[in-house]
């Protein structure tokens, strides 16, 4: 190490290197539009699984071109780790377009079908909780009703603490899907051509 | 594109008199590592080819699946294939008899089959083919499929599967192989229609070679190849319109090309990284170009040996965990890291936190997915390695060495101390027995550093890439990402095949070669001329190596028993030679070179010599190990 005093490094240690994805972690939602074609979702998934990006929720359904799906993605990380994700995304051949909308202005809602235990004194109650909320009773049973809500993960989350108390039978929950307001939209170069053809 | 094969089955007489240049226009080859144009030998197979593709072979039977496999392996020029029949790809076998220009290589194991693409494809920049049956022999193939995409080798592999109906009813031979082949290949397909095979096969090649290359798996049912089929092979142009999600970028974006070059231009201590990159992209000469303008020292990975003529006065050296001591000085020292088409790999690193702690990073790769991915860059540059430095070259300042000189003074001293602290001088001889440097620099040598030498993995692996001397692209092949052991003797078929008017070596450990050395057989039978360099230290020496260094001389399953070598080269009938001492070593190399066909020569090495440096798993570039128990290298 006789040679150390000829760098220019300062004798004081530099400060360490940046690694990836070691900063804060915060949710962020992914647009993902991808081919229609089987096993799609298994490539998506596969690849979230084996590069332990962590998956809060993943909706998917297809577009108005049914060659075309979209996938609504909540991924928790720091910002670099999550561009690393639609980088990542991007090697598949069938993702159209990946879009990270976290700072966007946006819809972004859930549906929940909650089966809660209603007795005959209780199911006005629930019904009235439920209105408030803008859900709605889907279906009555002797002892239980079907509570279906649409909205931010927020508003289901109050709405579940709710009927909560009454007691919860069974819930599912989608997973959030997304759309941009006003007239910005996720959108494939070179798709929206034929989506044009299609429509003339 | 290929030169020429090394013993085809001869492209058949009679010539036409069509042009030897109009023959690209069935399919756009990209002109891949071979300087085809030009030479006769290339013009000549081109101009068969052509033919050949031209002609519509009076089949006498209607068209089937198995013949648009075999029209679009020639569409591609993929004439040599590596491959192993079973049941539900014997359609496919049935008919190649009606292709004579497909020369089909029939390996000993479909390992042997996947690597022999690989070494074929990094040889020649042309897309490798293999072929396996379902079941065991598509599981067979994984870890050759695993090689090439770890390494950005075009590959298509060709899987046949049980009869569409009978796929997920655990079928006999039936095994869910797109789902295992799905995370290790760049794209992959099942094909249960004949109508599909045209566009998946062009789509298949064209993902293959085309931005980073990769592995591609194409699994085709059986009844897939027995249905007839019109189906017509699509343009290139429909290939590109139908991935509409595959679109890499190949030129740099101005703004990115502009702050690099400001970099560039404010560096006091520029290193440049060059990675496979380099090599992928055919960019030697404006990577050469490049460092001389600007005056910067050149580094490279394991896989970018050979990306700068070793000789050059920018030639630094090799980088990592067992790079040159300098090299690793130079890079933490550093105030500037121009990384080009390389990816930052833990090998390459260290730990990140204390890498290069005093450098900004200008990071240039055709995958977006690898910037940022290892460590965070100052300035990243996506696209094609060659045009991205073709563009930046006008951007930076002109330099001459002597504004550089005292950090080229200070490059040069630690060079020679580096140099002088491990094999220069350390002889021929360790222990009584050869010295393993020695042996790859002799061989570097009287091959006169033209060959293509081709790695297996472990300590020979490490001495080949500093030792032999490389000055040529490509002569040097070697499975870097997965490091696959068993990978040298077939992927230098491959290699052989693909670039016959190369020597071709074969430099194996004992471990390495006692995994795949099944292939002797079919270097003999298809008469392919691979040399092997057996570097025996009796050990799984890398293994032996850490126990020593890490795991406190527990040297549990390093000790390797090994075969009379000279007696199983006999069986298979390849002439074999034998050096212990050093004065054995130019004779036995001189004499494998000598024979007409495969050769082997047996280097009896020390037992117990290790690579240094070594930077030990976990730590950083500045911790380097470079003397153990008081013996160096
Ligand atoms: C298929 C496979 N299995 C295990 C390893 C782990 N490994 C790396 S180097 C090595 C020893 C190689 O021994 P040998 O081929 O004799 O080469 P040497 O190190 O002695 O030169 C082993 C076992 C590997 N790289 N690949
Ligand atoms: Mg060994």
């Amino acid at each position: 190490m006789s040679n150390q005093n000829l760098s220019p490094t300062p004798a004081s240690d530099p400060p360490p290197r940046h690694v990836p994805g070691s900063g804060e972690a915060r949710r962020h939602v992914l647009v993902a539009v991808v081919n229609n074609r089987p096993g799609v979702l298994n490539r998506v998934s596969s690849l979230m699984r084996a590069r332990q990006f962590n998956i809060e929720s993943l909706a998917v359904g297809h577009t108005e071109r049914p060659d075309v799906s979209r996938m609504t993605i909540t991924v928790r990380g720091d910002d670099v780790a999550v561009e690393q994700v639609s980088k990542q995304l991007y090697r598949l051949i069938d993702v159209l377009k990946v879009q990270d909308v976290t700072g966007e202005r946006r819809i972004e809602h859930e549906l929940a079908l909650i089966k809660v235990r209603a007795t005959a004194s209780t199911r006005s109650e629930i019904v009235k909780i439920v209105e408030l909320y803008r859900g709605r009773i889907v279906d009555l049973g002797a002892d239980s009703a079907i509570v279906e809500a649409t909205g931010t993960e927020d508003e289901i989350d109050a709405l579940v603490a709710l009927v909560g108390g009454f007691g919860i039978k069974e819930m599912v929950r989608t997973g959030i899907v997304v759309m941009l307001r006003g007239s910005a939209a996720v959108e494939v170069e070179g798709l929206a051509e034929a989506k044009t053809e299609e429509v003339s | 594109m290929f030169v020429r094969r090394a013993t085809s089955s001869e492209a058949t007489g009679d010539e036409n008199d069509e042009a030897p240049d109009q023959q690209m226009t069935m399919t756009s080859r990209p002109s891949g590592h071979v300087p085809g144009a030009g030479t006769t030998a290339a013009a000549e197979v081109e101009h068969a080819r052509s033919r050949m593709l031209r002609d519509q072979k009076p089949r006498g039977r209607t068209r089937i699946g198995a013949d648009v496999v075999c029209e679009a392996l020639l569409r591609q020029g993929a004439d040599v294939l590596f491959g192993y029949p079973g049941g539900v790809i014997l359609p496919l076998y049935d008919v190649f008899g009606d292709y004579p220009d497909l020369r089909h290589v029939l390996v000993r194991h479909e390992q042997g089959a996947a690597h022999a693409a690989d070494g074929f494809a990094r040889a020649t920049g042309h897309v490798g083919v293999c072929l396996g049956t379902s079941g065991p022999g598509a599981t067979n193939l994984v870890t050759g499929l695993a090689t090439a995409q770890l390494d950005s080798v075009p590959v298509v592999a060709i899987t046949g599967n049980v009869p569409a109906a009978l796929i997920g009813k655990d079928a006999f031979q039936e095994i869910d192989i797109t789902g295992i082949t799905l995370p290790m290949t760049k794209h992959n397909y099942l094909v249960r229609d004949a109508d599909e095979l045209p566009r998946v096969l062009a789509e298949a090649f064209h993902i293959a070679r085309t931005g980073r290359p990769g592995p591609v798996h194409v699994d085709i049912t059986k009844d897939a190849l027995q249905q007839e089929t019109q189906a017509p092979h699509p343009t290139d142009g429909e290939v590109s319109a139908g991935l509409p999600g595959f679109k890499p970028t190949f030129d740099g974006h101005p703004r990115q090309l502009k702050m690099a070059a400001q970099q560039i231009d404010r560096a006091e201590r520029p290193v440049i990284l060059a990675g496979h990159g380099i090599l992928v992209a055919d960019a030697v000469d404006e990577l050469r170009a490049f460092a001389e303008k600007a005056q910067i020292p050149v580094a490279w990975t394991l896989l970018g040996v050979g990306a700068i003529d070793e000789r050059h006065p920018l030639a630094y050296g090799f980088m990592g965990m067992h790079g040159w001591k300098h090299v690793n000085r130079a890079i933490q020292s550093a105030d500037l890291l121009i990384a080009l088409g390389m990816r930052f790999d833990d090998r390459v690193t260290g730990k990140v936190s204390t890498y290069a702690p005093g450098a900004k990073i200008v990071h240039v790769d055709i995958d977006p997915g690898e910037i940022g991915k290892n460590v965070a860059v100052e300035v990243p540059i996506v696209g094609d390695v060659g045009r991205v430095i073709a563009a930046l070259r006008p951007l930076v300042a002109q330099r001459r060495a002597e504004e550089r000189r005292a950090y080229f003074d200070e490059l040069a001293a630690w060079r020679r101390e580096s140099e002088a602290s491990s094999w220069h001088g350390s002889g021929a001889w360790r222990d009584g027995l050869l010295s393993a440097d020695y042996v790859v620099n002799r061989l570097g040598e009287l091959t006169g550093h033209e060959a293509t030498l081709v790695a297996d993995v472990g300590q020979h692996q490490m001495w080949l890439a500093r030792y032999a001397g490389f000055r040529r692209p490509n002569s040097h092949l070697s499975s870097g990402g997965l490091g696959t052991m068993g990978f040298a003797v077939p992927a230098a078929m491959g290699a052989a095949l693909g670039r016959p008017d190369h020597e071709t070596w074969a430099v194996c450990g004992d471990g390495g070669f006692q995994m795949t050395l099944q292939e002797l057989a079919t270097l003999v039978q298809d008469r392919i001329p691979v040399k092997i360099a057996l570097m025996d230290n009796k050990k799984l020496g890398m293994i032996r190596q850490w126990q020593e260094i890490i795991y406190g001389g527990n040297y549990h399953s390093a000790q390797m028993f090994g075969p009379d070598y000279l007696k199983l080269c006999e069986a298979y009938g390849i002439p074999a030679f034998k050096a212990s001492t050093p004065d054995e070593v130019d004779p036995a190399i001189e004499a494998a070179r000598a024979v007409d066909g495969p050769a082997f020569v047996w280097f009896e090495i020390a037992e117990a010599q290790n690579v240094f440096p070594m930077m030990p798993a976990g730590k950083g570039l500045s911790d380097l190990i470079e003397k153990w128990g008081g013996a160096d290298e």
